[in-house]
């Protein structure tokens, strides 16, 4: 395409700014209009200047992803694993409780992150009722904590039953549907749940949620200090990277992969889809019940406002983020989304605003999430 | 009893089906669910609210009352139609190429954006449509119809025979029936596809923007929330019907609205947001193309 005149790209740009100016005229005022108009002639206009420093701009970036390829698979690797797992084992002698109370939700949403990434990552299904899953791991602990007196370890292995067999029974039906179809059925079941936790009062106790549950305890000694729970939650978080990564490549792994690359090869390898996107949908729930027993057990409180569409959407962001399919990518991803709100507490309201335009702009410039080829498939 | 429930399910139905006709042709074109649809509907209810507010203020509804209503509704229209195509050449256009799931989390983003933007430039509280008819309206046997209810209706119907007739009898329609059929071969025929998709994409704007206002006269408040549901309900009418078929979308709308408004009578009006989602679900159960699609194989 031959580079326009310099004249002609400023009056083009003029008429740009011009259209997003008048587009938000009717909601804030001239002012605000003009400000805007303004802000996207600037940006258009320093485009051409700036778009020069992209080259070393990429360089440093693929210098950067070469510095981690080398430090987590490379020689240093072992040193680095001791370090970092050192770090993480001394980090709450010296922090404080609001920084192990981040920390402890990274690591829940870093076991959502992994179990939604088994789903849309490996096997390339896109579930946008995940929370739903979260939900009724969460509230499966609550009530029985609260109505039948049962511990955390008592506990968990009924949550995870019933959220596998959730997520096995939601597939099933849905199953028969194509790629989008399925996404909305999804959705649906995800707003179903919520809609019934929120109007069964007699059961979940509606809009109020349930509060008074118990914290955890281990041997006799109760891990309701954050300090302690922060262990549990990252034996936790260990335990599920071992262990999905573990899945992911063995042969049921494989076959996940093979499905999202190309399903009808894959059927046509003898790949039965139906049933790996079964133990896929299944496998993907396991986790979301036991981030829903922690979640439960950490807050003592649940209540349906924790798992709306907007919930599936951030766990949904955060696959995305470290890249679809990667797991330490996935980890990076729920850890930088649960960390950046909390750095902007400042303006806790243009968060949304930004995170939505970074989901676009991620889309469109680098769709293979922040971490691309760096941390591919490890 | 009966008689008002059809009346008033009617008339939300009317608004879905004007809603889920922007998502079928979309959806027709380019495989793609708009999320931001629903959106696009919010912003022409709030857009509908400031003009006519724009109206008042300057004296013009004192005047000469459907003067202002028709300026409200053309600025209202040609706004949304805007933002539609602005969202389609921002966030769907350079992705056109890449997997389905890219263009569908842009779509996401857009969506929250949209809510957000508003949230941002309006306040958070609910804004209000004057009430201008109060619940004058005239009776039918049993059941009281209102004006803005029989408006909504007559305008839905008249509005989905105009597309039907536009996509059925206009040589743009056959372009937008062409690219939709095969996006390829219509390009080598040498229809203008960014062309017809920017129209498409427009056209269910505007029809959204109708809706938006429409439902803004209905209940007479807004908030920056009603485009995540009405779309997702919408988009469930969509899919009943047969998505990328118009007198889908249409029949799907309306149903829609009927089974919501007797379910919340009849059965409990606590659950009226899940009886879309129950139905579609029976629904792509036994028919997973929805009542009017058409199965189509994959090619390989």
């Amino acid at each position: 395409m031959n580079a326009p005149s310099a004249g002609g790209a400023a009056f083009r740009n003029l008429l740009v700014s011009f259209w997003f100016g008048v587009l938000i005229l009717p909601f804030r005022g001239i002012v605000t209009a003009a400000a805007v108009a303004g802000a996207v002639f600037a940006c258009l206009s320093l485009y051409r200047p700036l778009a020069s420093y992209l080259p070393s701009l990429r360089l440093r970036l693929t210098r950067t992803e070469d510095l981690i390829l080398r430090l987590t698979s490379g020689p240093a690797a072992p040193f680095a694993g001791v370090i970092a797992a050192a770090v993480l084992l001394f980090i709450p002698v010296f922090a404080s409780n609001y920084l192990l109370d981040i920390l402890i939700l990274t690591g829940i949403y870093g076991i959502l992150a992994f179990g939604l990434n088994v789903v849309v990552g490996f096997t390339g299904m896109l579930n946008l009722g995940y929370v739903a899953f979260y939900a009724l791991g969460a509230y499966a602990y609550a009530l029985l904590n609260v109505k039948l007196g049962m511990g955390l370890w008592q506990a968990l292995p009924v949550c995870v039953a019933l959220t596998t067999a959730a997520g096995f029974c939601l597939a099933v039906p849905a199953l028969r549907l194509k790629g989008d179809y399925f996404a909305i059925v999804t959705l649906g079941f995800g707003e179903i749940v919520r809609l019934v936790l929120n109007n069964w009062d007699s059961f979940t106790n509606g809009p109020n949620g349930i509060s008074g549950i118990t914290p955890a305890s281990v041997a006799g000694t109760s891990l309701g200090a954050l300090d302690r729970y922060y262990y549990l939650v990252l034996a936790a978080i260990f335990a599920a990277y071992a262990v999905v990564r573990r899945v992911r490549f063995s042969r049921i792994g494989r076959a996940w992969v093979a499905i999202r690359e190309d399903e009808i090869a894959a059927g046509a390898m003898g790949i039965n889809t139906t049933v790996y996107k079964l133990y896929a949908m299944a496998f993907g729930s396991f986790w979301a019940g036991l981030a829903g027993a922690l979640f439960a057990a950490k807050m003592q409180f649940v209540s349906p406002e924790s798992f709306t569409f907007m919930e599936s959407v951030l766990i949904l962001c955060m696959v995305i983020l470290g890249g679809l399919g990667s797991l330490a990518g996935v980890a990076a991803g729920a850890l930088i989304l649960i960390l950046l709100p909390e750095l902007l507490r400042g303006v806790q309201s243009y968060r949304m605003i930004a995170l939505s335009a970074g989901i676009i702009l991620l889309m469109i410039f680098r769709p293979g999430g922040l971490f691309g080829s760096a941390t591919r498939e490890r | 009893m009966l008689l008002q429930q059809i009346i008033n399910g009617l008339t939300v139905g009317g608004v879905y089906a004007l809603i889920a006709l922007g998502y079928t042709l979309v959806y027709g074109i380019l495989e793609l669910i708009n999320f931001a649809h629903g959106e696009v509907y919010m912003l022409g209810a709030y857009l509908g609210i400031i003009f006519f507010g724009l109206c008042t203020a300057t004296g013009l509804t004192a005047v000469s009352l459907p003067l202002a209503l028709g300026l409200t509704f053309i600025l209202s229209v040609l706004f949304c139609a805007a933002y539609g195509f602005t969202i389609e050449k921002v966030a769907y256009r350079p992705l056109r190429s890449a997997s389905r799931l890219s263009p569908l989390i842009s779509a996401i983003g857009v969506s929250i954006f949209l809510q957000n933007y508003v949230m941002l430039t309006q306040g958070a509280t609910d804004k209000v449509f004057p009430h201008l008819f109060g619940a004058a309206g005239f009776s039918v046997l049993s059941a009281r119809i209102t004006y803005v209810q029989a408006a909504i209706i007559i305008c839905s119907i008249l509005l989905m025979a105009a597309l039907h007739l536009f996509i059925t009898r206009t040589s743009l329609g056959a372009g937008m029936r062409a690219v939709a059929q095969d996006r390829v071969m219509a390009s080598l025929v040498g229809i203008n596809i960014d062309a017809v998709i920017s129209l498409t994409f427009v056209i269910g704007s505007g029809l959204a923007a109708i809706a938006g206002i429409m439902i803004a006269m209905y209940y007479g408040l807004v908030n920056y929330s009603i485009g995540y549901i009405a779309g997702v309900k919408a988009f469930t009418a969509a899919v009943l019907g047969g998505i990328g078929s118009v007198p889908g979308a249409m029949f799907g709308g309306v149903f829609l609205g009927l089974v919501e408004s007797l379910g919340a009578s009849y059965i409990s009006s606590e659950y009226k947001d899940a009886y879309a989602f129950i139905v579609l679900i029976v629904v792509l159960l036994i028919r997973p193309g929805g009542i009017f699609g058409r199965s189509t194989e994959e090619k390989v």
